[in-house]
């Protein structure tokens, strides 16, 4: 495949990611924060995302598993959820952590698991996304091509 | 108002999130130390009780944040223990640190809590995900101060309107009275 096909193949995938609700313009953000001084900005921020959410779903997990759970707690991993993910412009995780803050008000313990699973579901959904898209941008770099942005 | 070349200056990122700091660290493009608590923060900066030192931190001496010049504090509103705001307070109560500008960050936007923080002091206030808009408000008036008055650590109060053109013409030995008519209900707004 060349470069052209590559970079359109790259912008097609990406343009339905935004379609579908995975990634919101600040993923767009993201992409402009990265140059040549900058050139592997993307990848490590996602990385990051991806060790950060991890853990905290692991935590999230055990906290909700409790005898007795600590809603304080369990609302405070999700806070940390949102915000990453609304740093990332992982748009349907955010939404879901939203949602997820109203049962850990209510302390409403199937609210919570049922929003747990969900989220869990749909980090699953965007970090599988986000590795492909990324994937996508080192054949075009290999490639010797530059990644188009979406304006 | 051409600057041939910028000085470098120091900002001291404050967030628990790690994700935010790296964002933070971007979008500043400038050398920036990082710690994940305002605890850590005000040790950094030279504030903290001897007793209440982490041992896990190279120990800094009551005097040492003069040689480390910080020019900035940015920190995150939301933090486990220290809140952006509880730190913003200390900060503003020390001699030593009052002046340097401190800009809050926040993924909620509370009316209330935002502007209690600029009334506490605070430069700015950034909701996040925090965006180069947003900083590239916030440098003109860093490097004005930074640059063109070495010798002079106040600057007028954010809830003033300043505009660009005008604050150029200030001269060093004008000292800004301590109370101005109008002020204005918009914080942090350089028009």
């Amino acid at each position: 495949m060349d470069v052209g096909q590559l970079q359109r193949r790259f912008l097609d995938y990406t343009a339905s990611l935004f379609r579908e609700g995975f990634l919101d313009d600040q993923f767009n953000q993201l992409q402009q924060l990265q140059d040549e001084s900058n050139p592997d900005f993307v990848v490590e921020i996602v990385s990051l995302f991806f060790q950060d959410s991890e853990k905290l779903l692991n935590n999230l997990t055990r906290a909700l598993d409790q005898q007795s759970v600590d809603y304080k707690r369990v609302d405070a991993h999700v806070h940390q959820l949102k915000g990453s993910s609304s740093s990332i412009g992982a748009y349907r995780v955010k939404n879901v952590c939203i949602a997820f803050r109203s049962y850990c008000e209510e302390q409403n313990i199937q609210g919570c698991l049922r929003c747990l699973h969900q989220v869990k579901h749909e980090y699953s959904l965007v970090k599988n996304k986000l590795e492909t898209l990324l994937r996508l941008e080192q054949q075009i770099l290999a490639a010797g091509g530059s990644i188009p942005l979406m304006v | 108002m051409g600057l041939a070349t910028e000085a470098q200056f120091h900002v001291l990122a404050v967030d628990d999130s790690i994700i935010d700091r790296k964002l933070i660290e971007r979008l500043l493009k400038t050398s920036s130390y990082q710690v994940d608590s305002g605890s850590k923060a005000l040790e950094f900066l030279g504030l903290q009780e001897e007793d209440e030192r982490n041992p896990n931190l190279p120990s800094v001496s009551p005097n040492h944040h003069q040689e480390m010049e910080v020019n900035l504090i940015i920190t995150d509103y939301c933090m486990p223990g220290m809140t952006g705001y509880d730190l913003l307070k200390k900060i503003k109560e020390s001699s030593s640190l009052k002046d340097i500008p401190v800009v809050i960050m926040s993924s909620e936007n509370v009316p209330s809590r935002i502007s209690r923080c600029l009334e506490e002091g605070a430069e700015e206030f950034f909701l996040k995900p925090v965006q180069l808009s947003d900083v590239n408000r916030l440098r003109p008036h860093l490097l004005k101060d930074h640059l063109m008055f070495p010798v002079f650590r106040g600057h007028p109060p954010s809830h003033y309107s300043v505009s660009w053109s005008s604050s150029v013409n200030m001269k060093p030995s004008q000292t800004p009275p301590d109370e101005m008519p109008g002020t204005s209900s918009s914080g942090g707004s350089y028009s």
